[in-house]
């Protein structure tokens, strides 16, 4: 683990109103997740999980094809599709555009994808005005914070925070009634929407067979940026592509239930191509960004490519212990929870942060409520094989190596296990019938101190069980 | 304008999924819709209770007439644009006094969707489990009707009352062939990102009312 990765989760933990912030949020949606996805209120759901998870297998197994087939639509339908293989890339397209038609001002819907590539940051750099427009991002962009969760980009944000951040940035009389603050932004928006020359959008689903993007909201900002301007651009990673438009009804049924515990999110866009002749309105210009940035490393590993089956809804951070006590701003990346454990060492490689698959439990709650099925724990071990291997040459490694050999012929030696575990509960302290937190000297070595720093020990038993099977 | 690097990553897609260019597709899982039987009147009491659960109101009238007299209360007087859908002419509502209709210019549509308070539309279908209006953008429905007004009013003949989703997409297996934006409105605009307290009409409309005729 780096010192800045424990360092921020100990930031976290002793932040008591952050702790309780993170908690209640989480909770919240966790708790409407429930409500939505349990038999009565929906049959089906554990056959509509099984269909996405293969519908997802497929397309990712059929990838070059759905990304052809879906670029032949978007361009029949007067789009153009562009790839992307990394941020370099998706902002030089963004920027050459922006200069050919003059563009000075973006307004931006929530994308997770232009997060990755810290695409404002390179398009402000240039001279570019983007905004973002989505309440929680909005909030975020003022005060130069990155999301804190994939659904909730600003839960760790009190309403006095936010009072503090617009008095500063938008020069308005300190406003902490949460009604009046959210009309603050949406007057502030509602300009930047009518003036801005371009709209980027991220995308939910690509639709192979129709050449359409499917974005999914609550606010409305994701309509207003993609039908405002003359100029849409949305920015998606090439494993959002799906077979068939009628495939999207399945996935709709998941994704807000699982994400909010809403049956649907407020507004679900099916959008392709420029506004065609005689529609009102609607962009005049319409491009399609797909990103690689990183993506195309996981495919050749058929257990972990499963990684990128993910569809963004934040199911497994509200219902992670783990996340529900470091946080989001703990993670190395822009992804956190157990989706961003396991995509962040996949993306940017195990080094940039080895301790990230170890951050974890292992107690399954995130397979289990993943609406396409991702099997995290399981990609979580072998990332963490994946970490040992390119530690191999540390001295640590070569101990905790000899340490699991040692463990692993005492186990496999009855007697000397059982020999062994009566010299251990006779050495180990009483408990007093509680948990065991410190050891006495000389057990109390650093390694030993430190392990316990984190973990009980429950009180040796009087009679092991191997004593009380031979006496049953 | 750079050209990106669409040969290389599609190259390194194949080159990982052991495919060639060109390639037909493994066989796809079979689609899944599953369409129920509902009667109309449980589809409208349905509709009705899912739109009213996310704060939306919802009137049923019998008949255009009805419809049109309702629509004028709701408006009285404020600044009002209304869609070309021809059923809104049917029902009288687009030649209501105040009622600014027949856009087909964008930048109009703009400027008088941005001043008015009221947006008055059809709906090409409703979706009765879920609460939702499906607006297909065509000549007859812009939009931005349904987007830039604090209220959006959406007059609805009750038989584009669908069952659900998997109903929708039977009857339009592919949107995108007709329209270049369908958008499937489930209740006022909302978000909870200050402290998880819900607020209506962030960005769209604080205020939705669906008017069932028939």
């Amino acid at each position: 683990m780096s010192g800045e990765f424990d360092q921020k989760i100990h930031q976290t933990l002793e932040d008591a109103n952050l702790q309780l912030a993170i908690y209640t949020a989480t909770g919240r949606l966790k708790e409407r997740r429930i409500e939505v996805v349990a038999s009565e209120a929906l049959p089906d759901y554990q056959e509509l999980r099984t269909q996405a998870n293969a519908l997802k297998k497929h397309a990712i197994e059929n990838l070059d094809y759905y990304l052809e087939e879906f670029e032949r639509n978007v361009t029949a339908h007067g789009g153009k599709v562009v790839y992307c293989k990394d941020a370099t890339e998706v902002s030089d397209f963004v920027l050459s555009l922006a200069r050919e038609k003059g563009s000075r001002l973006i307004v931006k819907s929530k994308s997770m994808t232009t997060e990755e590539v810290d695409l404002n940051e390179r398009l402000e750099h240039h001279g570019l005005e983007s905004v973002e427009t989505d309440l929680g991002e909005y909030i975020l962009q003022l005060a130069h914070e990155k999301p804190y969760h994939i659904v909730a980009p600003a839960l760790h944000k009190t309403r006095y925070d936010v009072a503090d951040i617009f008095e500063k940035n938008l020069h308005v009389p300190r406003e902490t009634v949460v009604e009046k603050q959210t009309a603050i932004a949406r007057a502030v928006l509602r300009q930047k929407f009518l003036e801005a020359d371009i709209g980027i959008s991220g995308a939910n689903f690509l639709v192979a067979d129709s050449g359409a993007v499917v974005i999914i909201e609550n606010e409305g900002n994701a309509r207003l940026t993609t039908t405002a301007p003359k100029i849409h651009i949305a920015v998606a990673g090439i494993e959002k592509v799906i077979p068939r438009a009628q495939d999207v009804a399945t996935f709709l049924k998941l994704l807000a239930r699982s994400a909010t515990g809403q049956l649907l999110s407020v507004y679900a866009s099916f959008l392709s191509g420029p506004r065609r002749p005689g529609e009102v309105d609607g962009p005049e210009e319409f491009y399609v960004v797909l990103v690689d940035n990183g993506r195309t490393k996981l495919l050749p590993d058929k257990a972990k490519r499963q990684s990128l089956y993910c569809i963004r809804c934040g199911a497994c951070l509200n219902t992670c212990p783990v996340y529900r006590k470091i946080g989001g701003h703990s993670f190395p990346w822009v992804y956190s929870g157990p989706i961003g454990a396991i995509i962040t060492p996949q993306f940017m490689g195990v080094s940039h942060e080895p301790g990230l698959p170890f951050a974890s439990s292992l107690c399954g709650a995130c397979g289990e409520v993943c609406p396409v099925k991702i099997d995290i724990p399981k990609v979580l071990l072998d990332l963490r094989s994946d970490v040992k291997k390119t530690e191999t040459r540390e001295k640590q490694n070569r101990l905790e190596k000899l340490a699991f050999k040692a463990f692993a012929w005492v186990v496999t030696h009855p007697r000397i296990y059982e020999f062994l575990g009566r010299v251990a509960s006779s050495m180990a302290p009483s408990g007093n019938g509680g948990w065991i937190r410190s050891v006495p000297p000389p057990m109390n070595l650093a390694p030993v101190r430190a392990w316990l720093s984190q973990r009980d020990l429950p009180p040796p038993p009087s009679k092991s069980f191997r004593e009380m099977w031979r006496r049953r | 304008m750079p050209q990106g690097s669409r040969e290389n990553i599609l190259h390194r897609v194949r080159t990982a999924l052991g495919r060639s260019a060109g390639q037909p597709p493994s066989e796809a899982p079979p689609v899944r819709l599953r369409i129920p039987e509902v009667d109309m009147e449980a589809r409208i009491a349905s509709l009705r209770m899912r739109i009213e659960a996310l704060a939306g109101a919802t009137h049923r009238v019998a008949t255009a007439e009805d419809a049109r007299a309702l629509v004028a209360g709701i408006v009285a007087g404020r600044p009002t644009v209304a869609s070309n859908s021809p059923y809104l002419a049917e029902c009288g509502i687009a030649s209501l006094p105040g009622v600014r209709t027949g856009i087909r210019e964008t930048d109009d549509m703009r400027t008088a969707a941005a001043a008015a308070e009221v947006g008055i539309t059809s709906a090409d279908y409703a979706l009765a489990d879920t609460g939702t209006l499906v607006m297909i953008s065509s000549p007859a429905e812009a939009r931005l009707v349904s987007l830039l007004p604090i209220l959006h009013v959406a007059v609805v003949p009750r038989e584009r009352i669908l069952t659900g989703l998997d109903e929708l997409f039977t009857l339009l297996p592919k949107p995108a062939d007709q329209t270049s934006s369908m958008v499937l409105i489930t209740g006022p605009s909302r978000t909870a990102d200050i402290e998880q307290i819900l607020v209506r009409g962030v960005h769209g409309p604080g205020q939705i009312t669906v008017i069932i005729v028939g």
